[in-house]
């Protein structure tokens, strides 16, 4: 990481996807806050990763399974009376 | 897919041979099911496969369901390993053990620091920056794919991400990390270039 010389970086890294989740302990939520304050390359690539999240989540068209497909896996599984009773 | 969904699924029918209800549990997990199979194919056809197979094998070994993992835990499970089956049918070459899913500290280390995350909402979600994460998506290793399409896609917790795919949570830590990071930069690549021409 030549651009980015903290000696803390590489290993507060590791935790930063639990972070985002919410999910990392206290302590060490505390730690990588602290680091985050002073590192701008750190917070560049934690602002960026929950961007990066936020456009997987983005609410685009909902891709539901085309009809056709619907019905060739219904014949399949030898559901056809039940084709017309989409719940 | 979420639980109060699974929840209404009655299994106690299922097991009965409730064709009815079945025919319920395709309807509720095929949209789910379709997507993982697109997202680790990449291919309509191969997605359809990917769904026909699960619920043929949903079919033949419900019977057996002990219901130690949740109803939709054990679909993706299915659903997982008949997408990863596929993948390894298709490209033989594929190497899906840990190896394979990155475990060298360099693939995690940043190297694009421009920070986009600013930028507005409509502009990130232009067709082009969707397309971009689409493909970035396409090119991570399998072993690493299927955790992020569990994980963060579909938004399975850690924990039954682990259980579907018989993976340790920390491996499954791991590899939504290093998932995360490498879509971080291919995105931080393209922005970075955009904003940059704009300068």
């Amino acid at each position: 990481m030549t651009d980015h010389a903290h000696t803390n970086c590489e290993e507060l890294l590791s935790s930063l996807s639990l972070y985002i989740d919410g999910e990392l302990n206290p302590e060490l939520c505390h730690e990588l806050e602290k680091h985050l304050a002073g590192c701008d390359n750190c917070r560049v690539v934690l602002n960026t990763t929950k961007r990066t999240l936020d456009l997987v989540h983005a609410p685009i068209e909902k891709l539901d399974v085309p009809e056709d497909v619907r019905e060739r896996l219904f014949k399949r599984l030898k559901l056809d009376d039940y084709l017309n009773q989409k719940s | 897919m979420n639980k109060t969904m699974s929840l209404e699924i009655s299994l106690e029918a299922l097991i009965a041979g409730d064709r009815a209800e079945f025919a319920r549990l395709v309807d509720t997990y095929s949209g789910p099911i379709y997507r993982l199979g697109l997202r680790m194919l990449g291919t309509p056809q191969d997605a359809e496969d990917v769904l026909q197979n699960t619920f043929l094998n949903v079919l033949t070994h419900l019977s057996t369901f002990e219901g130690r993992s949740s109803l939709s835990t054990w679909l993706y499970r299915i659903a997982a390993n008949e997408a990863l089956m596929l993948i390894r049918k298709k490209k033989p070459e594929v190497n899906m053990d840990d190896a394979q899913a990155g475990e060298n500290d360099e693939d995690l280390l940043p190297t694009q620091f421009v920070d986009w995350s600013a930028l507005p909402e409509d502009e990130l979600l232009s067709g082009e920056g969707k397309q971009i994460l689409d493909a970035a998506i396409q090119t991570l290793p399998e072993a690493m794919r299927i955790v992020f399409v569990l994980r963060d896609v579909e938004g399975l917790s850690i924990k039954e991400t682990a259980d579907a795919l018989n993976l340790t949570e920390t491996n499954v830590k791991t590899r939504l990390l290093r998932a995360r990071m490498f879509l971080r930069e291919q995105l931080s690549m393209y922005y970075g270039e955009r904003i940059t021409r704009e300068e």
